[in-house]
């Protein structure tokens, strides 16, 4: 038996697909990352002036704190509907499913068109705040209107993990609390919700990794003085032509991406974060 | 069903699902629905900005996008870039999802990962990065440039969907298949091929997709004489606030619509096949 | 009737009545299908009875047991507590223990939590509930295993916890949802004993469901058999085996050889494939009476094996079988038979000593006519 052969033949259908992952994305990557440590010597100046120059550190945390509110957004509205999914018929259950599905199927540049229009000022947001007598209710041009447009898009990562987990809980235990004494509400808090905390942590995890690098988004809906950190990355590669500044910090946003997908896939125990992602179609990150 | 006289009205069940879950669940299928289906009334007006709601009906946006030829080539160019990365990354996926499924152990394990990665990354990170070599390599504003590219972020998902199909696959059916004589390629193209197309059809049409509705990268690899749809449509809201594009994204909201609806029908069909869904 | 004046009245200690009286009273579950989950059923459970709900699955037994803890609705009648009307209220405010047939153990708690839980719930002290979970972790021998999670636990580890759990706040009736099925054979009868054990120590009533007629046989005081939603008869094991009501019963507890018996009374004898066989009147249950639509029912360690007519015994009903099979038991042999002309099929009991039969043997099968029951078919 020439088992060597046979391993190694076995690994060549992967060949192209590897390479095609090389050529595009591995030793792009790699190049932007020379790139940003060389001037041409080796250095960290790059890195050291996203510190120091007063607009990255503000900039990022602006991108934190708007994935963070998203993120909680999400949870909010996603959890009752996950735990609503995991209670209706299986009829229901289905279309529920497509429904949160749907932000998947809605071409990118149209679901955030259809946000121009809704958010604009005169749009049916605002009229209708009018309509209640609060005027001057402005969301187009501002981080909440952002806000908005991208919890709806990351909905569906905060409800499908959250799905999984909370369907895959035996309801048997909600009787027994009920059984031993508990309200319905103490058997929840007690029983339910401490058996949800995986799905959460998976849905928190993966909601806020993916807000982190929203570029079409708030480039559209957002303002330019209120830029999110992929604004400032397209702005210092396309119109400043700082590939070196540019190349440091989509390191530094690549790098804290995986380590949160990482962290998220580990957290989420049964629930692959990358299973999730793959198997749903992603937009504008 | 019991007399009235001996039945006493009771709630059906000891745990109700409660009212305002109902209304939460409610507002969260509004939030998922309604904003999409603003562009369509969009589509139909009069106006020559995005003012809604709409002052008239008109034909005029579909009008436009079907005579303007920066629409029309926008459009050709998409679907000819969607088309080639739909090809190639199907088949590069296939054979890696194939190849993945008959080895395991730590390296193959990482190698899987490592497909994925484009999945995870930021896409702005990937535009930044590929947009930076192609440049030195002369591929931007090329159909090269935008088909290597898109297909390098296509191949998870056909690598996913070729996978699932390949759960339900009997490793056991490709050694029968060499012991009544076949070749390991004969056996891949007579047996396995038929057993997984449904996963390799998913994954194509998902590849299509991603590729159709790709922005980000297609912003940095755009240029004045190659641009696809998406870019187009973010010139129109950005640069010449062209109500074309609402006619351009009700087109697009309902031929995604349809083709996310195909791989369902099919699915429903030859669903008594032993395969697992993708 | 009602307890609280009884124990007052006599100032006996608690222990002389601590059991709660169950009574159902036209109780009624519909889902809205064809017939209803549980019809009409009436039944009280006296204090401190250990009563076992019996029947094949979908007969109504489990929705009965849910009906009692409340964790269904009902459609109509009520249910009461030591006569207090309980129908509108929520499990939680029952108080009743519940035992599962998958545990329902809390996994994200240890033992020693799972079992605190309901005295939390009710508010009970910290140096109670030490005492209390230390005491009832005892008495279901599973002291020390206080801090382990559920899953680190055998089967019959989780079901004792479960148990533990369920008695630990004293709750008015414990209710077991066929808390064994789970198990494999052997600690299926430990566990057994040992539920009649605590049974007895703690004194409060029991309802025990269950799909397995021995399991029944075995714990209950009473049994009630159930039948597509109706109770088919309510009895001690020894009444339903002995002294069954119908041919569902008969069949559902033990082996029986029926005879469908096709015409009216004779006076004192019934007709079966041209035999003229005795009837003794002790044996008729009371419904419907001998003739068309009633069944004489023998139990196979009540039939003898003759070699022909002339050994069976005056008065004895006889009818001739041929041998089809012999099953070695260990302790018996059971003999298969077919039965009369169109061959029946039967069974008897012999002695495991009897190796004199063999296949295809024809016989003469006799018994006493008080050791036939004659029922409703």
């Amino acid at each position: 038996m020439s088992s060597n052969k046979i391993r190694w033949s076995s690994w060549l259908p992967l060949v192209p697909a590897l390479a095609l992952l090389a050529g595009i994305l591995l030793v792009p990557l790699g190049k932007t990352f020379v790139r940003s440590v060389s001037n041409p010597d080796l250095t960290l100046a790059n890195y050291e002036h996203l510190f120091t120059d007063g607009v990255t550190m503000t900039v990022l945390g602006r991108t934190a704190l708007t994935a963070a509110t998203v993120t909680i957004a999400a949870l909010l509205l996603g959890y009752p509907y996950a735990y609503l999914m995991t209670r209706v018929s299986a009829r229901t259950r289905g279309i529920l499913l497509v429904v949160v599905l749907i932000p998947f199927w809605t071409s990118v540049m149209a679901r955030n068109f259809a946000w121009i229009i809704i958010l604009q000022d005169g749009g049916p947001v605002q009229s209708a705040f009018e309509a209640v007598g609060i005027d001057d209710v402005v969301l187009y041009g501002t981080t909440a209107g952002v806000t908005i447009a991208m919890t709806q898009v990351m909905l569906p990562f905060m409800v499908l993990p959250l799905f999984s987990t909370l369907g895959a809980i035996d309801r048997k235990l909600l009787l027994a609390a009920r059984g031993l004494g508990s309200s319905p509400t103490a058997a929840f808090w007690k029983v339910f919700w401490p058996l949800s905390r995986g799905g959460v942590m998976a849905g928190v995890m993966l909601v806020f990794t993916l807000s982190l690098g929203f570029y079409v988004t708030p480039a559209l809906l957002g303002s330019p003085q209120q830029s999110l950190v992929a604004q400032l990355l397209a702005q210092r590669t396309t119109l400043l032509l700082d590939f070196a500044a540019a190349g440091a910090l989509g390191m530094v946003v690549l790098v804290i991406t995986l380590v949160l997908v990482v962290w998220a896939n580990r957290v989420g125990g049964t629930v692959s974060a990358i299973g999730v992602v793959a198997t749903s179609q992603p937009k504008d990150r | 069903m019991s007399s009235p006289a001996r039945t006493r009205r009771r709630p059906d069940t000891v745990d109700p699902i409660p009212w305002w879950l109902k209304v939460v669940g409610g507002l969260v299928i509004a939030f998922f629905i309604l904003p999409t289906l603003f562009v369509i009334p969009m589509s139909f007006s009069s106006a020559t900005t995005f003012q809604f709601p709409p002052p008239g009906f008109s034909w005029r946006l579909y009008e436009n996008f079907f005579t303007n030829p920066v629409w029309l080539d926008s459009l050709g160019n998409s679907f000819l870039v969607a088309s080639l990365t739909a090809v190639l990354a199907t088949t590069v996926g296939t054979a890696a999802a194939v190849a993945l499924s008959r080895l395991d152990g730590r390296a193959a394990r990482f190698v899987r990962t490592l497909l994925m990665v484009p999945i995870v990354s930021p896409a702005i990170v990937v535009a930044v990065a590929v947009y930076i070599s192609f440049l030195g390599w002369r591929l931007t504003g090329t159909v090269t440039g935008y088909v290597l590219a898109h297909t390098a972020i296509a191949v998870p998902y056909v690598l996913v969907s070729v996978t699932g199909a390949l759960g339900g696959f009997d490793q056991r059916l490709l050694k029968a298949s060499a012991s009544l004589g076949a070749s390991p390629l004969t056996s891949f193209v007579r047996v396995t091929l038929p057993l997984i197309s449904r996963g390799v059809l998913t994954g194509g049409i998902f590849a299509f997709i991603v590729s159709f509705d790709e922005v980000v990268i297609a912003l940095f690899l755009r240029s004045p004489l190659f641009q696809t749809m998406p870019v187009q449509m973010y010139n129109s809201v950005t640069v010449e606030i062209d109500p074309t594009i609402s006619a351009a994204s009700s087109l697009m909201v309902v031929a995604v619509t349809i083709i996310f609806i195909l791989p369902l029908l099919l699915r429903g069909r030859a669903g008594s096949r032993q395969e697992p869904r993708p | 009737m009602t307890r609280q004046t009884t124990v007052e009245v006599t100032g006996s200690p608690r222990e002389t009545k601590r059991g709660t009286e169950i009574r159902l009273e036209g109780v009624t579950k519909d889902y809205g299908l064809a017939a209803p989950a549980v019809d009409d059923i009436s039944l009280t459970i006296e204090p401190g009875e250990f009563m076992t709900l019996l029947g094949p699955s979908g007969s109504g037994k489990t929705t009965t047991l849910n009906l009692i803890a409340g964790f269904e609705t009902l459609t109509a009648g009520t249910i009461s507590l030591d006569g207090a009307d309980v129908s509108d209220v929520p499990p939680h405010r029952r108080n009743l223990g519940m035992l599962f047939q998958n545990y329902a153990l809390f996994p994200h708690m240890t033992i020693a939590q799972n079992v605190a839980y309901p005295l939390r719930q009710r508010k009970v002290g910290k140096q109670e509930i030490a005492r209390k979970v230390a005491e009832v972790l005892e008495l279901v021998q599973l002291t020390g295993r206080d801090d382990t999670h559920p899953s680190k636990l055998s089967g019959g580890q989780q079901q004792r916890v479960a148990l533990a759990r369920a008695i630990v706040f004293e709750p008015k009736a414990l209710l077991l949802d066929e808390p064994l099925g789970a198990l494999d054979r052997n600690l299926r009868s430990a566990l057994q004993t040992e539920i009649r054990r605590i049974h007895r120590e703690v004194g409060s009533t029991f309802v025990f469901v269950t799909h397995d007629q021995e399991e029944a046989m075995n714990l209950a005081d009473r049994i009630a058999l159930f039948n597509n939603g109706r109770i088919e008869q309510v009895g001690t094991p020894q009444q339903l085996y002995a002294e069954p009501e119908t041919l569902f019963t008969a069949r559902f507890l033990g082996d029986s050889n029926v005879f469908e018996l096709g015409q009216a009374d004779l006076g004192g004898a019934v007709a079966w494939e041209g035999e003229s066989w005795g009837v003794d009147p002790a044996t008729v249950a009371a419904h419907p009476g001998v003739g068309k639509g009633s069944a004489i029912v023998v139990r196979p360690e009540d039939v003898e094996v003759a070699a022909g007519r002339d050994a069976v015994p005056v008065g004895a009903n006889a009818v001739r079988a041929a041998v089809r099979d012999v099953e070695y038991m260990g302790s018996y042999r059971t003999l298969l038979l077919t039965i009369g002309d169109r061959g029946l099929f039967g069974r008897a009991r012999v002695s495991a000593l009897r190796g004199d039969y063999a296949i295809g043997d024809d016989v003469v099968v006799w018994w006493r006519p008080r050791a036939q029951r004659i029922v409703a078919a």
